[in-house]
């Protein structure tokens, strides 16, 4: 009975172990060897040794991709966990248009890459965008009232601002994170405030010592999610740059650099060295995430 | 000042708060659609206006034939999205039954090799599921995008794995004592109480293979196989950020169905991305 069980279950869950394999082992596998091998897909892989990672290190390029990934990373990470929350914050009041707060906040993020990507290398625009048409009045007034002669950027024809023009491209789309923390934040008993109130607590104590530490499991899974996906990024900037990597290679992600190693160069072994690189560095980030977090995510029960 | 008065001034400074972050999380839409139907010369303004002093609706039509095979583009977006969403629920939502409803032997230490698969981003595996694929002659088929559907998404087994947890147990046992076996459990009595799960999990990789911009990249060769996220990318590289009113009018259109089955949808996708974050 217990076998045949164990059979009936391994049985349902045979298309995911099929693919496990074939997605997930095999290339993970087959990558590692490659990145071994001088490979061009078109002549069969010859091994060479750590030439790849021998040759990863002394290549100036890489090292951009990996400053590029992190530096976006880095920024756009900790301030869409700090917009998506403070918005869902916001939206735990009870107030007026509540459901339509959060509909409109929610609508950017289905919009899909390659039309966000477009979509804000219009608004970002230096001399017809929108950002800028919103911004040189101020800039104007900065420079009246402090003597400056402040211009609005090119966003992203100018490598010192091409990223920031990205990452305020993907904070208009946080609104998947604001709905998963308000349902968080729904989810906080009521009598947990009545205590902090009673206790003389305003709103920021009940934010910071009642709301925040309750739903600390839902951050955490956000956030690891954020990493992996930020370091991950490659559509809106490939898009953003027409099809290339920005200004000065300022929009050359790891990602961007793996698929030009692989399909524009067909430098299989080198873009699978690229990869195990990434694949490492997002587990290093993961686990990095989970030890310092785990004193301080409280888990209801627990 | 009274406790109401507090309340009072408290809920107008959320609500300010609210409407100016709403008003900047639209306006991006209302310039696409300003742009959208403005004639070329108006984009070039150095004045910002967003009413358009000619309003040219033509610019949709125009801007559909200058992406080339606009309307082959959606059937292709159309036609994988189809197939993927059948692939993702059936396969997906057999593994979910086998990880929650039937108890075995090592299950849950498998379903962690599930999460952790999650954390594998793809331009880590795809050089050499490219060469899978290539060696299968699958390049420049629509195959490689919708085959690999009907194995199992490790994302989509975790959120149908726990709309089945949430069942109650004595459903399957009395059904067993009744004689049924798994199949038929599986078939006719969870799946039809999830419905509206297996309709999140449809919607979910519906947008999916809609978005979906690497993929297409990689695997298809031929324009006349083009996906509609493809399109648009290849009509921005060409048009070299000129014509914008056309840009802004195509960007519309292929936002505009996800837009729509939003609002079809809208209790469906709320319900299904708050369970996303549930996760210990």
């Amino acid at each position: 009975m217990k076998e045949n069980r164990t059979l009936t279950g391994l049985l349902f869950i045979s298309p995911w172990i099929v693919g496990f394999l074939v997605f997930n082992v095999y290339p993970i596998v087959s990558s590692f060897y490659f990145s071994l091998c001088d490979y061009s897909v078109l002549s069969p892989p010859v091994f060479i040794g750590a030439q790849n990672y021998m040759d990863l290190v002394r290549d100036g390029v890489f090292w951009k991709a990996l400053y590029n990934t992190l530096f976006f990373a880095g920024f756009a990470v900790p301030l869409g966990l700090f917009i998506s929350l403070s918005l869902a914050i916001l939206l735990n009041f009870e107030i007026f248009g509540r459901g339509i707060f959060r509909v409109v906040f929610f609508l950017p993020s289905l919009v899909p890459m390659v039309a966000l990507a477009v979509l804000w290398q219009w608004m970002l625009n230096g001399e017809l965008g929108l950002i800028n048409h919103v911004l040189s009045p101020f800039l104007h007034a900065w420079n009246f009232l402090f003597k400056t002669s402040l211009n609005p950027p090119n966003w992203l024809l100018d490598a010192h601002y091409a990223k920031w023009g990205l990452i305020f491209t993907t904070l208009w789309g946080v609104g998947n994170a604001v709905v998963i923390y308000l349902a968080g934040l729904q989810d906080v008993p009521r009598y947990l405030y009545e205590a902090a109130e009673i206790d003389g607590a305003n709103f920021w104590g009940k934010t910071w010592h009642v709301t925040l530490p309750i739903i600390s499991p839902t951050i955490y899974f956000n956030t690891i999610m954020g990493i992996i996906g930020a370091f991950q990024v490659f559509a809106v900037p490939y898009v953003m740059a027409g099809g290339g990597d920005g200004p000065e290679r300022s929009l050359l992600f790891i990602a961007t650099y793996i698929y030009q190693n692989a399909f524009d160069y067909w430098n299989m072994g080198y873009a699978c060295a690229l990869g195990l690189i990434l694949f490492l560095v997002i587990c290093g980030l993961t686990l990095l995430a989970t030890r310092l977090s785990r004193k301080h995510i409280y888990y209801a029960g627990k | 000042m009274g406790q109401r008065n507090k309340l009072l001034l408290t809920k107008t400074i959320v609500l300010v708060l609210l409407c100016l972050a709403g008003i900047a999380f639209l306006l991006p839409f209302a310039w696409m659609v300003s742009t959208s139907l403005k004639p070329l010369n108006e984009t070039m303004s150095i004045r910002m206006h967003w009413i358009p002093e000619h309003i040219r609706w033509s610019n949709y039509p125009e801007a559909i034939v200058a992406m080339g095979d606009f309307w082959r583009y959606a059937g292709n977006s159309l036609f994988l999205c189809l197939m993927s969403v059948v692939g993702t629920v059936s396969s997906s939502a057999l593994a979910a039954y086998g990880f929650s409803r039937i108890e075995w032997k090592g299950r849950d230490k498998i379903f962690a090799i599930v999460l952790a698969t999650m954390m594998i981003p793809f331009p880590v595996v795809m050089v050499p599921i490219y060469n899978l694929f290539k060696h299968l002659g699958w390049i420049g088929t629509f195959r490689p995008l919708w085959v690999p559907t009907f194995f199992a998404s490790a994302f989509n087994v975790f959120l149908l794995r726990q709309f089945f947890l949430g069942l109650p147990k004595d459903i399957s046992e009395a059904a067993r004592i009744d004689g049924c076996n798994e199949m038929q459990i599986f078939f006719r009595i969870i799946l039809p109480l999830c419905k509206p799960a297996l309709l999140v999990v449809a919607l979910f990789q519906f947008l999916y293979t809609w978005n979906d911009f690497l993929g297409p990249l990689i695997f298809l060769t031929d324009q006349k196989q083009f996906t509609l996220a493809l399109g648009l990318q290849s009509f921005q590289s060409q048009s070299g950020g000129t014509a914008w009113h056309y840009l802004m009018a195509a960007s519309t259109l292929v936002i505009l169905p996800v837009i729509l089955l939003f609002f079809v949808a809208q209790r469906y996708f709320i319900e299904g991305i708050s369970t996303t974050g549930m996760k210990n």
